[in-house]
């Protein structure tokens, strides 16, 4: 390390050295003269590009044929693009197309001089519908199951918790069942349905056997009286040990606590 | 997850406490203060270390959930523990009192002798019965893998040499309550069955039955929602060693087991309708119980307790389910109990005098627990009405029902109560989130199993009759409807 002393030496050096030196006089030099102004003569302006010819051949065309662009363009150009999707072109050319739907093509070109764009519209119309098919040889569709019948036709009756009477919108689902349950069972002469009869979660799982069972017996009580056929009927309870949906809330609840038709075994 | 059950029991208990009415259930739970057990970990030699951790976890569980002893905690214990009787000492004799005063100790003169040791560190009888253990009792022990030098062609077998300490003994002579010799399997199920066998005859000194040798049926839920499959199992009381009973890939559920334990009874959907079946357990077979044809539904079977008939619900001979019939074990000697204008279902003969049926009915309105005479006579409702209650499980003395009731809790939100029939009284024994039903007591009459949805999913617990001791006894899938026979 420098010393104070030796530090403030130094610095008076350079001080002294650096007062010596701007205490120089020095003579100003002249100014130079002036440069000559000489004035360049003006380059000849350029000419903008000309289209010659933009046309789309036939201008009309059927949904999948084709057409035909013709461009020619002279003068100065740098560049000349087609718009939808046909990109840099030559000056001059030619480019078939085949537009979906009637599309105005825009041509711009572009030189020194400036830049210029023309069009031409290709219209597209809609093809003739295809002829119809011809009929299927056998017109029968295939037969249904008797699982796909009763998904298909048969409603699901619903209760109120702990009860197993028919309220008013279980009455207007197993009315509407009758029909088609009677249509079903004469499609299928040999078959029985079983009536399912389900609870919520709630109640105990023992005492919900005798609820589901009570609810089963009651929508065929109903259909009975309206004229389906009892010895064609069966009823099972499973009380709340096959609910269609698990989540504790009256919604789920709502769901589980019905009848359900199902082939019998 | 034990701090969790340790929360739930003291809130539990804390609300019990609260909630308490004057109430005598001292049939089965006891009061007072339990005898202190400390219960060191055993040590095992070689081979027989592998099985320790479940030994001594059997050990425990076994005492501690006994209900009748009180587990000392393992950090209150000295630090020497002895693995045998012969490993105690016998304390030097005390010291002759300090001279009288006035007599006066020269300084500077050195003590003739160091001061006699307080403590044996853990090798006096009486280190485990003062502070901080202040047992009354201690088990100790050691296990090894030992062949039988006389019997070469016996292969090794598991033994556990263990002692019972009365702490309030001088020497340990007089201190040996018990020292047995168990042999069993080498093999973790060995170890855990010679600590029940250890915990087993310690409890019978204490004038207690073990638990070890019952068995828990239950009902284990897979499948889809659209194709649920529900199995009878079984599985000791700690939850171990469970096995599927029945294999019918379909639903079937509400398993009763025999008084003698050999036989259970369950409802079936195998063959389409809810049908009961009855099984002999060991080895599994369907004994063949003739269902009522036509009949929509026969379920929810127990047995009389002479073994010999069900009592169950069905809906045979009218359209509507469910009347409470008896039938010899075969389905032959079928006779209607109650009349069939209700759901009557999960009828229970009194064990003790196979005089009267309790059974849930919905005659009343909601689902509650009535009771009658096995002709159907005297008739009356034991829960009062409130609420719904299921699930009636009478105690093997026949004067209190353990049972699930809504009463105070919304629709649906089941606890475990208990009810001296005689006076109506009750005590509720499960608090808190989730449903707990299906509560079925002990072959000892201090302990309950039941199911609880408290930690999310339906799983099987037991408890003391007092809701404390609460153990988790299954923890993998769905499990339902647990019933303890022997």
């Amino acid at each position: 390390m420098f010393s104070k002393r030796k530090i403030t030496l130094i610095c008076l050096a350079i001080s002294i050295a650096l007062f010596a030196a701007g205490c120089k006089k020095k003579v100003p030099a002249p100014p130079p003269p002036p440069a000559p102004v000489v004035t360049p003569p003006a380059p000849p302006a350029p000419k903008a590009p000309v289209v010659g010819q933009f046309t789309a051949e036939p201008s009309s065309i059927q949904r999948g044929q084709s057409a035909t662009l013709r461009w020619d363009v002279s003068g100065d150009v740098t560049s000349v693009t087609i718009n939808q999707g046909v990109g840099t072109v030559p000056g001059t050319g030619s480019r078939q197309v085949s537009p979906t739907n009637s599309t105005t093509y825009t041509l711009s070109a572009s030189g020194p001089g400036g830049s210029v764009t023309a069009s031409a519209t290709v219209s597209v119309a809609a093809p003739p519908p295809p002829p119809p098919p011809p009929p299927p040889a056998t017109p029968e569709a295939p037969k249904p199951t008797l699982e796909q019948a009763l998904g298909a036709g048969v409603q699901d009756a619903f209760f109120d918790y702990d009860k197993s009477d028919i309220r008013a919108d279980a009455r207007d689902a197993l009315t509407r069942d009758v029909n088609a349950l009677k249509a079903i069972l004469s499609d299928f002469p040999s078959a029985t349905i079983m009536i399912e009869g389900h609870c919520d979660e709630r109640g105990s799982a023992e005492y919900n056997l005798g609820l589901g069972d009570r609810r089963a017996s009651s929508a065929k009580d109903f259909l009975v009286q309206l004229g389906v056929p009892g010895d064609r009927l069966k009823t099972i309870s499973y009380g709340k040990e096959r609910p269609q949906c698990t989540e504790a809330d009256e919604a789920c609840y709502q769901k589980n606590r019905r009848v359900h038709f199902s082939p019998g075994q | 997850m034990k701090k969790i059950v340790c929360t739930i029991g003291v809130a539990a208990g804390t609300l019990m406490v609260l909630a308490a009415r004057q109430v005598d259930f001292s049939g089965v739970i006891r009061g007072g203060e339990r005898p202190a057990i400390a219960v060191p970990d055993f040590r095992g030699d070689g081979q027989a270390q592998a099985f320790m951790d479940a030994l001594n976890q059997t050990l425990w569980n076994d005492l501690d959930g006994s209900g009748i002893l009180r587990m000392v905690p393992k950090t209150q214990y000295p630090t020497t523990v002895p693995q045998q009787l012969a490993d105690f000492k016998i304390p030097p004799p005390a010291e002759p009192a300090p001279a009288p005063a006035g007599g006066r100790v020269r300084r500077g003169q050195p003590s003739a002798a160091p001061p006699p040791p307080q403590t044996g560190g853990g090798l006096w009888l009486s280190d485990w019965a003062i502070p901080p253990a202040q047992a009354n009792y201690l088990a100790i022990g050691y296990t090894a893998v030992q062949k039988n030098d006389k019997l070469p062609d016996v292969p090794p077998a598991f033994v556990l040499r263990g002692w019972l300490v009365d702490l309030s003994q001088s020497t340990p002579a007089n201190a040996q309550a018990l020292a047995k010799t168990y042999i069993e399997s080498p093999d973790e199920a060995g170890a855990r069955k010679a600590a029940h066998e250890f915990a087993t005859d310690i409890l019978e000194r204490f004038g207690a039955k073990s638990l070890f040798g019952t068995h828990i049926y239950f009902v284990r839920h897979t499948g889809t929602l659209k194709n649920p499959v529900r199995e009878i199992w079984v599985m000791d009381p700690d939850g171990k060693n469970q096995k599927q009973i029945t294999r019918f890939n379909a639903l079937s559920d509400f398993p009763a087991v025999s008084p003698d334990g050999t036989k259970i009874a369950f409802t079936s959907w195998v063959h389409v309708n809810p049908a009961i079946f009855v099984f002999s357990v060991d080895p599994v077979r369907d004994l063949r119980f003739y269902n009522q044809r036509g009949a929509s539904v026969t379920a929810t079977p127990s047995f009389t307790p002479d073994g010999k008939q069900l009592v169950f619900a069905s809906s045979a001979g009218s359209d509507h389910c469910c009347r409470i019939f008896a039938a010899n074990l075969d389905g032959s000697n079928l006779r209607a109990i109650s009349s069939p204008n209700a759901i009557d279902v999960e009828p229970k003969v009194n064990p003790k005098t196979g005089a009267e049926i309790a059974f849930v009915s919905g005659r009343s309105g909601p689902q509650q627990i009535y009771r009658m005479n096995m002709d159907g006579a005297d008739l009356d409702r034991l829960s009062d009405g409130t609420g719904e209650a299921s699930n009636p499980s009478w105690h093997p003395e026949g004067q209190i029902l353990a049972f699930a009731w809504t009463r105070g809790f919304m629709t649906g939100a089941f606890h475990i109560f208990i009810m001296d029939v005689a006076k109506r009284d009750y005590k509720q024994l499960t608090n808190g989130p989730g449903k707990d039903e299906n509560p079925s007591w002990a072959p000892d009459g201090m302990h309950l199993v039941f199911m609880s949805t408290r930690t999310g999913s339906s799983q099987i617990w037991s408890m003391l009759a007092d809701g404390t001791e609460l153990k988790q006894l299954t923890t993998q899938g769905v499990n339902l409807h647990p019933v303890w026979g022997k």
